[in-house]
């Protein structure tokens, strides 16, 4: 996986290779070179297309966990001004795996959360890989309240493999911290909105995801358990994880299609990596037009209309008691 | 038609029929024990000899817990689907559904309605591990919402018995809302005032620990009952060490500060008692300008003080 390559880009990767040369050689004079890179670069464009229109489960989740791709903070970067981090639950720690903080977006107060994953080893053990313990998710709720008390919107960046299954976690009450956060952001009086930008890693994703609007960017994935995890529970091995990948349906557009997110943001050519600042215009445009349109509702309408949107979910077939 | 709608069936009779274990002799998993299988019953399934609780159906807690044939089971009609077609190595997630029913289409991980516990009226769940590891899915979401809305219309406490695995995988991403779903209706429920017991049997884990069953305003757990977020395994693999004797046991949970009291089965039915009289009593009595504190709170109110439409003042 060189230069951040995934395995079925493979088709790509000497074509880019051309073009780079080709580029590094070429001066506005040589003609002939220029018409030369011009088409390498159509076919190169086609040929992403083709690969990235017919993405299986598996290299969606692959792209997800690109190490290269976009983490919250490069994004509160490139959406916000005047970030100032807030740390600490006030209980215990502080948690690293998971950013909070105030900002503004285009000039507004807002609070921010999102799971914190890192990009080499070193920054990724600082990070525990973007797995928060207990005190992650209340700092989170912390802010999230503090927010509500002055009527400013929460954004919150979903991008976990989970929460952390560890001794310390467990003895902090990782099920409870989880379990409070879903619940009080049922009832929050701001507006919420929430982006899967990566992995939505089950009830550590959850625990930072109750909006009013959920969106997923194109090769972000959102499930109820891991495909490994389910692999290994129900095929026996970890190394069915590619058809657990299928069955758990957790794409953006499953998703989308089981009306647990509100829209797909598409994603540059080739992943949110290959052009960060156009992926962040996108959520950034997003975020306005939900602000405006949640912006109307009075906090008692925006709470019903959000434990209703919760209270819809699910799929049963009901008949009448006998 | 159902299971055990309304005072027909003695319970005892019902909860025969399933998932206690056959057999005159039984023998204790905990200690080896062969015990009597009719002295485990009278002893509410504790091994005799080391205390051990044995894991049981839905039924035998109504048995154990409610006043003789209150039990009148509502939300029976919402039935399981198979709704991502879902099929793992070992087949269709319908027809495991299917054979988890044995011919009862209404029966799921929890049974939800009425009751009363020593003459009080109280909206029930109670969850089944024996039916698909107690797992949530949509139906299960659904019930205990349903039972929590219930008891917030009628303004009688809500109690819980949680066992289960986690979240439904085979319902994918519907299973994860339905810990939105719950607690959703558990902050609509707390908003109005009116009480939820959670009780944590073995084990109470994953997408349900992590929703309502560690919501309660009281937390009762059986003695020795499994009780976090991740499972043992998934933790001894992920941090490649043994997990410390007791860790994530009732006791364990107690100790770290989850869980209000560790109470055996034989003395769960008492301890409910005497928490229902108080909170109902509580709730006769209440005054409405006592109602409010901070004032997120107040302001999420839904009957301010000295609105005389208050149920509070009926
Ligand atoms: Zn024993």
């Amino acid at each position: 996986m060189q230069d951040g390559w995934l395995d079925f880009e493979a088709p790509l990767v000497e074509l880019e290779r051309r073009i780079d040369d080709l580029r590094s050689l070429a001066t506005s004079q040589d003609l002939q070179a220029e018409r030369e890179l011009e088409q390498l670069e159509r076919k190169a464009v086609g040929l992403r297309r083709r690969i990235f229109s017919g993405l299986s489960s598996w290299q969606r989740v692959q792209l997800a966990r690109h190490p290269r791709r976009p983490h919250t903070l490069d994004y509160i970067e490139h959406l916000f001004t005047d970030f100032v981090e807030l740390q600490g639950d006030r209980a215990f720690g502080q948690d690293a795996a998971l950013v909070a903080g105030l900002a503004r977006f285009q000039g507004r107060p807002v609070a921010v959360v999102g799971h914190q994953k890192g990009r080499s080893t070193r920054e990724n053990i600082a990070r525990n890989f973007g797995m928060p313990h207990p005190e992650g998710y209340r700092k989170a709720l912390r802010v999230m309240q503090l927010a509500e008390r002055f009527g400013n919107p929460i954004i919150a960046l979903v991008d976990t493999p989970g929460a952390y299954p560890g001794i310390g976690a467990e003895e902090r009450g990782q099920a409870e911290a989880i379990a409070r956060s879903v619940r009080e952001m049922s009832r929050l009086r701001v507006p919420i909105i929430v982006f899967v930008t990566g992995e939505g890693g089950s009830g550590g994703a959850l625990a930072i995801a109750v909006g009013d609007r959920v969106y997923m960017l194109a090769y972000a994935f959102y499930s109820v358990i891991s495909p490994e995890g389910c692999a290994s529970i129900l095929w026996n091995t970890r190394e069915k994880a590619v058809d657990a990948a299928e069955a758990l349906k957790f794409t953006a557009r499953d998703l989308e299609a089981l009306g647990v997110v509100d829209g797909v943001l598409p994603e540059p050519e080739g992943g949110a990596h290959r052009d960060p600042r156009t992926m962040a215009a996108t959520i950034s445009e997003t975020i306005a037009v939900s602000l405006a349109e949640l912006d109307r509702l009075a906090p008692d309408v925006l709470v019903r209309q959000r434990q209703e949107r919760f209270l819809a979910m699910g799929a049963y077939h009901e008949v009448d008691p006998a | 038609m159902s299971w055990f709608r309304k005072k027909v069936v003695p319970l005892s009779r019902v909860a025969r029929r399933r998932q206690t274990p056959d057999g005159v002799w039984v023998k204790c998993a905990s200690c080896a024990e062969i015990l009597y299988r009719q002295e485990l019953e009278r002893s509410l399934w504790v091994c005799a000899r080391c205390g051990a609780h044995f894991r049981i159906p839905a039924a035998e807690y109504l048995r154990i817990l409610c006043d003789p044939e209150s039990f009148e089971e509502l939300f029976d009609g919402i039935r399981t689907v198979d709704p991502l077609k879902f099929r793992d190595g070992r087949g269709k997630y319908s027809e495991k559904v299917a054979r988890a029913q044995g011919g009862q289409p209404s029966r799921e991980a929890v049974v939800t309605g009425r009751a009363r516990i020593e003459g009080i009226p109280i909206a029930l769940g109670v969850m089944d591990f024996s039916f698909l590891g107690g797992s949530m899915g949509s139906v299960v979401g659904e019930r205990v919402a349903r039972v929590t809305a219930l008891a917030r219309r009628e303004r009688c406490p809500l109690v819980i018995i949680s066992s289960s695995g986690g979240a439904r995988m085979h319902e994918g991403i519907l299973s994860l809302m339905q810990m939105a779903k719950t607690c959703a209706e558990l902050a609509r429920l707390q908003d109005a005032g009116v009480p939820y017991i959670s009780i944590l049997a073995d084990p109470t884990t994953g997408g349900v620990s992590a929703s309502f069953a560690t919501l309660g305003d009281v937390i009762l757990a059986e003695p020795n009952a499994l009780i976090g977020f991740a499972g043992p395994r998934v933790i001894r693999e992920t941090i490649g060490q043994e997990l410390p004797a007791g860790f994530q046991r009732a006791e364990f949970m107690l100790a770290h500060g989850f869980v209000d009291r560790v109470t055996p089965r034989g003395e769960m039915r008492a301890v409910l008692g005497t928490l229902l009289r108080y909170f109902t009593d509580s709730m006769a009595r209440r005054v409405p300008h006592r109602r409010t504190d901070s004032g997120a709170r107040a302001a999420r109110n839904p009957f301010p003080a000295g609105d005389s439409s208050s149920p509070v003042l009926d």
